[in-house]
């Protein structure tokens, strides 16, 4: 493909990758050049993360052979990555919180002095160094105090502190809010302008377009293609990463009616620096969104109606029963279920297999001594991994080696076999692809659908930071800003233009207040 | 500016000590998965082969096998078993005996460190239920109260571990040595400073008598291991313990009781501790508050170890920790048979200990594979 007539900086060809059961990438290529904000961009398990381990040393390849300025390179480690001049961000944020910005700017690289640490220049250097991405912040102060936004540019000053050539930016935004995308987006275009290659994964189609100039897509484990992206419609990608065969599966027209009774109340529920007091209210068979920006009290809330957090004050109510839930056990008791959005630390139990952690959550309200027998464990293993579509080798499959999307179906599965009254999932899609959101989503919708009396029928409490996401599968909408409800709409007067002037605070529905 | 720049390139690696063991143990399940998945890819006895590889239990008989083997080389009449008093007589036998109170702390200690728990207190809960019952025996209460009161002893004692523990989120270290200090000393409270000898026959029955011409401890450890393998298999508990060991914070969202869990394990090892004290001093005709189990938490641990669990908890495997008890008496018994000057003794069976978690170390093992396969293999056939 044509690119400036420049040759390029980073060529990966023909590269093979296998695991036990699992053959990850089966000639995989890629190419970057300098100067350019490249999108890497594939559903789960197309291999994206594979390839990056490939490049960045982690994984040894099979076959195939990658080559840097045109010179063939065998990284072994991520630190001979690194010392070759390819750098790596990951999602998440892996910096010493306990110590300060400036010592994890240099840690391991210290500037010495006679021997000594010269924390003098150690200082000024890292100034300096975040001053080019516009952070003016406290060099001495431990990172720990600062937002992830803050400890993920703190990340990539890390990196470019390495003088890197190549730099690899994995899922960066996917924790970060608006404005913080927009400043990660501008420094990427400054470095873009240095002569940087920047390699962008990410699930994200808006900031694809945004931000980058051309665009690789993956599909199992192979690279379907390499475009501009000025050439490449929003469709077409989504096409191109999802399959020829593939439906394309938007807008799921069957919103349920969402007139069934009331199956979780709340008054006045509040806790001290995470909630402000909030009465809501969710019905049998409807979808109930919530969302505002980071830190505007989604999470909060949900671990509030969930028990993991103990409430200060006010009251749940579920099916006209009044709780107060201290432990998630008493809340899954009368009926509620939460798929947390930390899937790895608060969800799956990843040494475990895929069956033993589908039927944690029925187990544990079992109690102990009444064990479900293997043989029934199995079944259910095998109906969820059929109905949602979890692909697993096998049901004794450690949950840890699937992709993000079949371990959060897994996930899915734990708590749909409670049968709960109500399900709140909280970022149920962060991570995944296109397609396993589709399913997902379509899944629980499925579910709020079905059951013969509509008083029985489950209710959904969402919560995501994706608007449209949000906008397409909600019935209602409850809008938090600042750790405090600030409206709730229909369905009739959704639309996205409403909802971010409530989430920004201008315009919005004050009557929650 | 070219040296290792260890924390950003850290991070695909799991972040912190609660997830790190659990991706380690993975890749040998999955190929253990994928070969029992593919049955008809290999023949039967190279799959079976396979299992048997991956089988958590194999490294410790071995090594087991290899002691043994070593003494029958050095000691002819070591594996020399004959019938005197119409029971069974010789070094293994005795071995099978000397091993039963370890092997009891080591079933306590393995459910212990499953959810990522230690108990250092073993050793003094061993003292305190001995004296306990040898008091009481003297005093002239019928055996089985005296046995009562000790074992309830014990229940106190895990239950203080486990409430400063699953209660209190004290750490576990910390927690447990607390009553290892404080154990021991109220066990030389109650004997007042001296060694208490007991005369009743029948309280020499469980560290000393024989039943079906095996020793009687030996049961009582066969007991017990049968029990908890049962009650772990049998009900959820299995499931549960791992789960809370492997991630507490998951399983407390999936409505687990974390706390009542990990505090049942605690009480379950006071509960073996107690029993290992009565088999010691039933043994030694005694309570000693002094020496009884003293640093026995420590070859608990090992035990467990060597066993092939993990200190990071998660795991268990019972008959794995059984071995190991009996890899460490053997061993013990081994070194004094040999007539190995008792100063060296120490430095002898540390050598083995080493050798021994050197074989189980995974990361030794990978190192040993690569090393093989350097020459054989040379990478980056590229085509």
């Amino acid at each position: 493909m044509r690119h400036n007539g420049s040759a390029p900086v980073l060529v990966l060809e023909g590269i093979h990758k296998g695991f036990p059961g699992v053959q990850a990438l089966t000639g995989a290529g890629l190419r970057l050049f300098s100067g350019e904000i490249h999108a890497l961009m594939g559903q789960n398990g197309a291999g994206k993360s594979t390839l990056i381990k490939v490049v960045t040393g982690l994984y040894p390849p099979d076959a195939g052979s990658i080559s840097l300025h045109g010179g063939p390179i065998e990284p072994r480690s991520t630190a001979q990555a690194q010392d070759l001049g390819i750098s790596t961000v990951y999602q998440e944020v892996n910096l010493c919180p306990n110590l300060s910005v400036a010592e994890n700017l240099f840690i391991g690289r210290y500037p010495k002095r006679l021997g000594q640490i010269d924390w003098k220049r150690m200082r000024a250097r890292s100034r300096e160094l975040l001053a080019e991405l516009e952070l003016d912040i406290d060099v001495e102060a431990p990172l720990a105090r600062y937002s992830l936004a803050v400890q993920q540019m703190v990340a990539i000053a890390r990196a470019l502190n390495i003088s890197a050539q190549v730099l690899i930016l994995d899922e960066p935004t996917s924790s970060l809010d608006e404005a913080a995308v927009q400043h990660l987006f501008r420094v990427m275009r400054r470095l873009r302008d240095q002569g940087m290659a920047i390699l962008f994964v990410t699930h994200f189609l808006d900031q694809v377009y945004a931000v980058s100039d051309r665009i690789t897509v993956m599909r199992n484990g192979r690279t379907e293609g390499e475009y501009w992206a000025a050439e490449l419609g929003r469709l077409e990608l989504v096409q191109k990463m999802v399959g020829p065969h593939a439906a394309q599966g938007q807008a799921s027209g069957d919103h349920c009616s969402s007139n069934g009774t009331t199956v979780l109340r709340t008054q006045g529920l509040a806790r001290r620096g995470a909630l402000h007091p909030m009465d809501m209210d969710i019905r049998s068979g409807e979808v109930l969104g919530l969302c505002g920006l980071l830190g505007s009290g989604r999470t909060e809330t949900a671990r509030l109606l969930f028990g993991a957090d103990a409430a200060d004050a006010g009251d749940i109510e579920v099916n006209g029963r009044r709780h107060r839930f201290s432990s998630p056990r008493q809340a899954i008791a009368a009926g509620l279920a939460f798929c947390s959005e930390d899937r790895k630390l608060e969800g799956a139990i990843l040494a475990l297999s895929v069956r033993e952690n589908i039927v944690l959550a029925l187990q544990a309200r079992q109690g102990w001594w009444r064990a479900i027998p293997l043989k029934r464990q199995r079944a259910i293993a095998e109906d969820y991994v059929r109905r949602l579509g979890i692909k697993t080798p096998d049901i004794n499959t450690p949950i840890g080696l699937l992709s993000g999307g079949n371990q959060q179906k897994a996930l899915l599965a734990r708590w749909l076999l409670t049968q709960p009254r109500l399900l709140i999932l909280d970022e149920p899609t962060r991570g995944i692809d296109v397609r396993a959101k589709e399913e997902i989503m379509t899944e629980v919708r499925r579910l709020c659908a079905e059951g013969a009396e509509q008083d029985r029928r489950m209710a959904v409490l969402f919560i995501s930071s994706e608007l449209p996401e949000v906008l397409r599968c909600s019935d209602r909408l409850m809008v938090l800003r600042d750790r405090r409800a600030c409206g709730v709409y229909e369905r009739g007067e959704l639309n996205e233009d409403t909802v971010l002037e409530a989430i920004a605070g201008d315009g919005g529905d004050p009557t929650r207040d | 500016m070219a040296e290792t720049p260890p924390v950003i390139e850290s991070l695909p690696l799991p972040k912190d000590g609660r997830t790190s063991h659990a991706p380690s143990a993975m890749p040998a399940a999955t190929t253990a998965t994928a070969l029992a998945a593919h049955p008809s890819q290999r023949p039967a006895w190279q799959a079976w082969l396979g299992t048997l590889h991956e089988h958590p239990l194999l490294r410790p008989v071995l090594a087991l096998v290899i002691l043994l083997l070593v003494d029958l080389v050095f000691l002819p009449d070591f594996w020399q078993v004959q019938i005197r008093d119409g029971h069974l007589y010789g070094p293994l036998i005795d071995i099978l005996n000397r091993a039963a109170p370890l092997m009891l702390a080591s079933l306590g200690m393995s459910l212990v460190i499953a959810t990522r728990g230690i108990d250092v207190s073993v050793g003094a809960v061993v003292a305190m239920s001995a004296t306990v019952a040898a008091l009481m025996v003297n005093a002239g209460q019928p055996l089985l109260v005296a046995y009562l009161a000790a074992l309830g002893v014990a229940v106190l004692c895990g239950a203080w571990n486990g409430v400063l523990v699953a209660g209190l989120k004290l750490q576990p270290i910390i927690a447990t040595l607390i009553l290892m200090v404080a154990g021991r000393g109220l066990a030389q409270l109650m004997a007042d400073g001296q060694i208490i000898t007991v005369y009743q026959s029948s309280f020499f029955v469980l560290g000393s008598g024989y039943l079906l011409g095996l020793p009687v401890s030996l049961w009582v450890v066969l007991a017990v291991a049968l029990a908890t393998t049962q009650l772990l298999r049998r009900t959820a508990l299995g499931l549960f313990i791992q789960a809370v060991g492997l991630n507490p914070v998951a399983s407390r969202l999936a409505g687990l009781r974390t706390a009542t869990l990990i505090f049942g394990c605690y009480v379950f090892a006071g509960v073996c501790a107690g029993a290992a004290g009565l088999m010691i001093a039933s043994n030694i005709k005694s309570a000693d508050a002094n020496n009884a189990g003293l640093l026995l938490e420590l070859d608990a641990i090992l035990a467990v170890t060597l066993g092939g669990a993990s200190l990071a908890g998660g795991k268990y495997h019972l008959a794995g920790s059984l071995v190991g008890a009996l890899i460490i008496q053997t061993l013990t018994t081994t070194i004094y048979s040999l007539g190995v000057p008792p100063e060296v003794n120490m430095v002898v069976k540390a050598l083995v200990v080493f050798l021994l978690c050197i074989l189980q170390s995974s990361e030794w093992r990978a190192m040993l594979r690569r090393w093989r396969q350097r020459p054989a293999a040379p990478r980056g056939d590229r085509s």
